[in-house]
């Protein structure tokens, strides 16, 4: 198969397992485009894309623009602070007034679940979602399981461990349904007050201790604790949290085997993991950076190829 | 009384052979000469197969030139054009990429793109913008195993060819390899 089964990028839900596959082996050869004197290749002369960003992002945005620029794209950056969605516009209106610039792909973020759901049934391009409230963040998960997949040879049947603020991650979510669609085991590790309930539900089991999680997985993807999104206090203190849930080189070390440990930026050092281990050989989270935009470049294009002129 | 003929035998039926393995040798062995005719030692100079078919060309005249001439480290790549045609969105079924595999810098290097049929062109004309990514090549030349001539879209002539050939469109020339195919051969399938 050499077409993607979806129209837009909404979420890793929508996809089937080959769709993984065929963006990875697309992703493999932006990897090596990327790697050249010259990173560039000339395949989306004629598409422009906006990049709406409702919300704050660093490296998600520059990641796409890098993307959509070594395609050879036309690229529209759009923020909500300084718009007119100050001024009270509505997310349709938004939209249509940029795509009456003739825009053929819009890459959106939403502070919102279901934003880019709802774009995709009412406007005329296609849609890729950077991240939708606390639902999905379909990029992210594919980027870390070509990381998984390029460190460890293979996704199918690794046991990952996801640890930290799984309630109001979008990366949680998505990663869950990318590692089990590939074939993956996945465990969640944190704060009972930070786990959804009915998580089980997903197929996915709750480890309490941070250890045994540990001893059990073979990748830990530790996520960031995310107070911009908590309206309560979900635990007593961050030392508390970091005593519990955080990751340093003595609890690397006592473990019987080597674990890869993945985290999807920005990091909080000395929080969720300590330097050393950010910053440790078993890391791959600069490497994650670099497969982000060879992924990224390699969703954007499958769905360019799907445009009609 | 009706005979049902399989869909091998009448696919079989429809095609005729225009080079055997016995003359692919010999012409390989050819080109490998004309090669060493312009470009002597190698040094100066590299080989680009061009993805998917020319690679296994390129492998084979790189073999001829390393066993039978005695010419080593001779430095080849393969290039996969996909992300330069001309013909992205225009195509009803995608064309899935190939590897590309280029550990060196082209720069100020005699370049010798290596494919097995050439028809209109434009494989060649992507390849061009392609192989400039690694550099840029003091020369260009073209060697192609089949030549379609009076079918180019494209003002591009091949440098060194195996043969010439003329047949109408609907017509295709298919090029086996040993490695890839089980077996050397060229054939002209009617479509």
């Amino acid at each position: 198969m050499n077409q993607l089964s979806v129209q837009h990028l909404l979420g890793i839900k929508h996809l089937k397992a080959s769709d993984i596959e065929l963006i990875f082996n697309t992703a493999d050869h932006f990897k090596e485009v990327i790697n050249r004197p010259i990173k560039k290749v000339p395949s989306l002369r004629d598409i422009t894309i906006a990049n709406l960003f409702f919300e704050n992002s660093t490296r998600t945005k520059l990641s796409f623009e890098l993307a959509e620029k070594r395609l050879s794209a036309d690229v529209i950056n759009f923020s909500a602070s300084g718009s007119s969605v100050s001024k009270g516009e509505t997310l349709i209106d938004t939209a249509n007034n940029i795509l009456s610039m003739k825009v053929d792909l819009i890459v959106m973020r939403h502070p919102h679940v279901g934003a880019c759901d709802f774009l995709s049934k009412n406007v005329d391009a296609r849609i890729i979602n950077a991240g939708d409230g606390t639902h999905e963040h379909p990029t992210q998960a594919l980027l870390d399981s070509y990381s998984i997949r390029e460190k460890l040879g293979s996704v199918k049947g690794k046991n990952v461990v996801i640890v930290g603020d799984i309630l109001h991650s979008r990366v949680a979510l998505s990663n869950i349904y990318a590692l089990q669609l590939q074939g993956a085991n996945v465990k969640v590790c944190g704060p009972k007050s930070l786990i959804p309930t009915h998580i089980e539900s997903l197929g996915v089991e709750v480890e309490p201790n941070l250890k045994k999680a540990l001893e059990w997985c073979d990748v830990a993807n530790m996520l960031r604790v995310q107070n911009e999104r908590m309206d309560l206090n979900y635990f007593p203190s961050t030392r508390e949290y970091t005593q519990l849930f955080g990751v340093n080189k003595d609890l690397l070390d006592s473990l019987s085997k080597k674990i890869v440990i993945m985290h999807p930026g920005p990091i909080n050092r000395g929080v969720e993991i300590t330097s050393d281990v950010a910053d440790a050989d078993q890391s791959i989270i600069l490497n994650q950076v670099e497969n982000g935009v060879a992924v990224r470049m390699a969703v954007i294009y499958l769905l360019a190829q799907q445009i009609e002129r | 009384m009706y005979f049902c003929i399989p869909n091998n035998v009448l696919e079989l039926m429809s095609q005729k052979i225009l080079l055997s393995a016995k003359e692919i040798d010999i012409i390989l062995n050819r080109l490998a000469c004309q090669l060493i005719e312009n470009h002597t030692d190698f040094s100066e100079t590299v080989l680009i197969g061009i993805q998917p078919r020319g690679i296994y060309l390129a492998e084979r005249l790189r073999y001829i030139l390393q066993n039978k001439y005695e010419i080593n480290d001779i430095q080849l790549g393969q290039l996969d054009i996909t992300f330069y045609r001309d013909d992205f969105r225009r195509r009803e079924i995608p064309i899935e990429a190939n590897k590309t595999t280029i550990d060196f810098i082209v720069e100020n290097k005699n370049v010798v793109f290596i494919d097995d049929v050439l028809y209109s062109g434009r494989s060649i004309r992507a390849a061009l913008t392609a192989i400039q990514s690694f550099g840029r090549p003091l020369e260009i030349e073209l060697l192609v195993l089949i030549d379609r001539r009076f079918s180019r879209h494209l003002p591009i002539q091949p440098t060194y060819l195996g043969r010439q050939v003329d047949v109408i469109n609907e017509e295709k020339v298919l090029v086996q390899w040993q490695e890839k195919d089980g077996k050397d051969a060229v054939y002209i399938q009617n479509n």
